[in-house]
């Protein structure tokens, strides 16, 4: 078939912006099979292959749109496969325009090949059309815990399973899939596909304990007492910031990550949830990343207007720019160069405004970014009956706090070899969010990856 | 799954039930806590920790029914089961060093002061307990105290059983009559744990309160439980649930504790309901 040299890729066919933005229901609705074989036909399957550099778990990218090309779609996963573990759910989640499509050849004179797009395409028909269901590997005995059951834990334990090892995930919720469950809300990633990724580790033998806490149920001097060979520690980002200014204990004060585990762990938007969420009428959200964004369109669907806070301009937002521009279609007002300094509250304890200064940009700071410098006197409320303050978290102290020899950084987050993921301690790795700080699912998978092939190397030679 | 291996009815609005739990059972502390669901729907709440078998394999809990949660939790009885079951969460108790206590408890938060007194007593120490109520047929655990402490006090809001009047009289009194206590330890109603905190500080007596503030992971994850100390944001559920009284700011958690109490009524008024149909 000749190549689809149009300069333009395949639009994502998606919710209508006024709908979707009164249900929880999936935004993005994805390419049908014509469609991925058009935008498939856009690739040119260059030689050196710049995309798969760009990619954290290195996916054969070109080999996969070769075979979505060939119309072989289960060929295509099997390729995405080799390299990925969670493709459905990456194919969601990863900014691929700063990752694989950024180096992509067709970018440089037009659109990149929307290699996510294709890549979600694939999981989902595999997803549809696989009756074959995954078998346990023999098993080699030799046992590891992973600590954590989100991407980079899912990814570890699926590695390591199907090398043959004996794995448990240890979950302190209720619920396996970390971040994938509690933040990621369901209309930008559907819970059933997280629940099919954790089906499929069980499907391979991958043993999952919900509801142990690893540094207060169980220590992981306790798990080598226990007989576990290795340790992946892959327990997240924890405590959500706060601004420290005055107001944040008022009621309707929220961390987006307390926000968003009420509406997608607990299901609190559900009519009949047991557990409640504030029903506001005015939300201001404070922060510009993807958890930002996350944060505004969940409040939005509970019927609120939105208003996000940022204090640099809307070119340093951190956030995805498709999520940037699915906040704007869904209404979300975005009020940039804007900081806060107080949040005022009623008599009653409830937030009634937040006072924010007026900004504007001056010479970059050391973390490359313009620096926000605070306009004098431009000081104005907003009316606001709910503040959700998305503003980053630092590393959970509970595994740290109780594994004596396990090194940190000033930061809190654990420190590792970036080749092995291995700790300052024998036979204990790391990954994720607990040695990066909030980055994103497709990193942690890959240190997911990293360690397994570590822990496997390791466990041979002993 | 989490088996109910005991259940006794305190009184008509407090119970108290032994899970099966033997990890938890292990570890388990005075002053730590756990969070349980009761199924696959349902929220996530706090409770301390009242007493654990470790042979057994058993966890003691004692709540109060305030809400839909602690109410359908209530109506689940021996052999049945609770869908989760997360702990021992949080910091124990610091007992370490201390030779002479009161223990003072106020209503459901006598169950937690419990384990405290009788860890004291083991260790020991001299414990004096207050322990009080609204009324006489609210009065829990009080032959349980009375093992655990050297001298024992029970007051009702309205005289019904014991002194008639709050906590913090026979406190007071103790301490007028120039009693020194190394640490007084409170476990009750916020407004309780204020008062008692108001009546030591002249006395510079340190003072412990346990706080059981709104909860959802109970590891740090959601920031809601977050209590204001010295002027710094603490989480109870990795700082706490302890914390030195003279710090806390009481007012500002007593206003954020009343976040969903609408929907508590609402949600309580369901449950009952749904009960009542059942029941016919």
């Amino acid at each position: 078939m000749a190549a689809n040299m149009s300069l333009k890729r395949n639009e994502m066919p998606t919710q209508d912006a006024i709908i979707r933005a009164t249900n929880f229901n999936e935004v993005a609705l994805g390419y049908s099979e014509e469609t991925a074989i058009d935008e498939a036909l856009r690739c040119l399957n260059c030689k050196n292959a710049p995309c798969v550099a760009g990619c954290p778990v290195n996916i054969h990218i070109p080999e996969f749109i070769a075979k979505v090309k060939e119309g072989d779609f289960e060929g295509a996963y099997q390729v995405i496969y080799q390299s990925s573990s969670l493709p459905a759910v990456c194919g969601r989640v990863c900014p691929q325009e700063k990752q694989c499509e950024e180096r992509c050849i067709r970018g440089i004179k037009g659109e990149s090949v929307g290699i996510g797009r294709l890549e979600r395409f694939v999981a989902d028909w595999h997803n549809a059309h696989c009756t074959e269901t995954l078998k346990k590997p023999e098993s080699n005995g030799i046992k590891v815990a992973v600590i954590g059951s989100g991407p980079s834990g899912l990814t570890c334990a699926g590695e390591l399973a199907k090398k043959g090892y004996e794995v448990t995930v240890f979950e302190a919720l209720h619920t396996a899939g970390g971040v994938l469950v509690y933040g990621i809300p369901e209309f930008r990633l559907p819970k059933a596909i997280v629940q099919k990724e954790v089906d499929a580790l069980i499907a391979l033998g991958v043993d999952l304990q919900t509801n142990v806490v690893i540094g207060k149920t169980l220590t992981i001097e306790e798990l080598f007492e226990a007989g576990f060979k290795a340790v992946f520690v892959g327990s997240g980002a924890g405590l959500p910031r706060f601004m420290n200014i005055e107001g944040e204990s008022l009621n309707g004060v929220y961390s987006a990550n307390e926000f968003l585990t009420r509406n997608n762990l607990m299901k609190a938007y559900k009519e009949g949830s047991d557990t409640p969420i504030m029903k506001a009428k005015h939300t201001v959200v404070v922060g510009g990343g993807n958890v930002a964004m996350d944060a505004a369109r969940t409040a939005k669907r509970l019927g609120s207007e939105v208003t996000i806070v940022y204090r640099r301009t809307e070119k340093e937002l951190p956030a995805r720019l498709e999520e940037v521009h699915h906040a704007k279609e869904e209404g979300i007002n975005f009020a940039m160069l804007t900081n806060p300094v107080k949040i005022n509250g009623d008599e009653n304890g409830w937030v009634s405004g937040i006072v924010c200064d007026r900004m504007e940009l001056s010479e970059p700071d050391e973390s490359g970014r313009a620096r926000p410098v605070k306009i004098p006197n431009s000081e104005y409320e907003i009316m606001t009956d709910c503040v959700i303050m998305s503003i980053g978290t630092s590393p959970n102290p509970l595994i740290k706090d109780t594994t004596n020899g396990l090194e940190v950084n000033k930061y809190g987050g654990i420190i590792v070899d970036e080749e092995t993921a291995l700790t300052s301690l024998k036979g204990v790795y790391a990954g994720g969010d607990a040695v990066t700080g909030a980055a994103t699912v497709i990193s942690a998978m890959g240190a997911g990856k990293t360690a397994a092939k570590a822990i496997d190397e390791y466990l041979k030679n002993i | 799954m989490y088996k109910i291996a005991s259940k006794k009815v305190l009184n008509p609005f407090v119970t108290q039930m032994e899970i099966e739990a033997p990890l938890v059972a292990k570890k388990a502390e005075p002053g730590q806590f756990i969070i349980l669901r009761v199924d696959s729907e349902g929220e996530r709440i706090p409770l301390t920790v009242a007493g654990y078998d470790r042979e057994k394999g058993l966890v003691k809990i004692i709540f109060q029914i305030v809400g839909g949660t602690t109410n359908k939790l209530n109506q689940k009885n021996v052999g049945d089961y609770i869908s989760d079951f997360v702990g021992p969460l949080g910091k124990a108790t610091k007992v370490d060093g201390l030779k002479k206590v009161c223990i003072i408890g106020g209503g459901v938060g006598c169950a937690i002061a419990l384990p405290i007194a009788q860890k004291l007593k083991e260790m020991g120490a001299e414990v004096d307990s207050i322990i009080g109520f609204r009324n006489k047929d609210l009065l829990i655990l009080e032959e349980e105290f009375k093992a655990a402490s050297d001298k024992l006090v029970v007051t009702t809001d309205d005289g019904s059983y014991g002194i008639k009047g709050n906590v913090t009289m026979p406190l007071k009194e103790a301490l007028e009559n120039g009693i020194v206590y190394d640490e007084v330890i409170t476990v009750g109603p916020l407004i309780m744990m204020k008062f008692v905190v108001a009546t030591t500080k002249p006395y510079n007596i340190p003072t412990t309160v346990s706080m059981n503030p709104i909860m959802i992971d109970g590891t740090g994850m959601c920031g809601g439980c977050r209590l204001t100390v010295g002027g710094v944001t603490k989480f109870a559920c990795v700082d706490g649930p302890d914390f030195d009284g003279f710090l806390i700011d009481f007012d500002e958690a007593m206003k954020r504790g009343t976040t969903y109490r609408d929907f508590e009524r609402h949600a309580y008024e369901n449950t009952c309901n749904l009960f009542k149909k059942e029941a016919k």
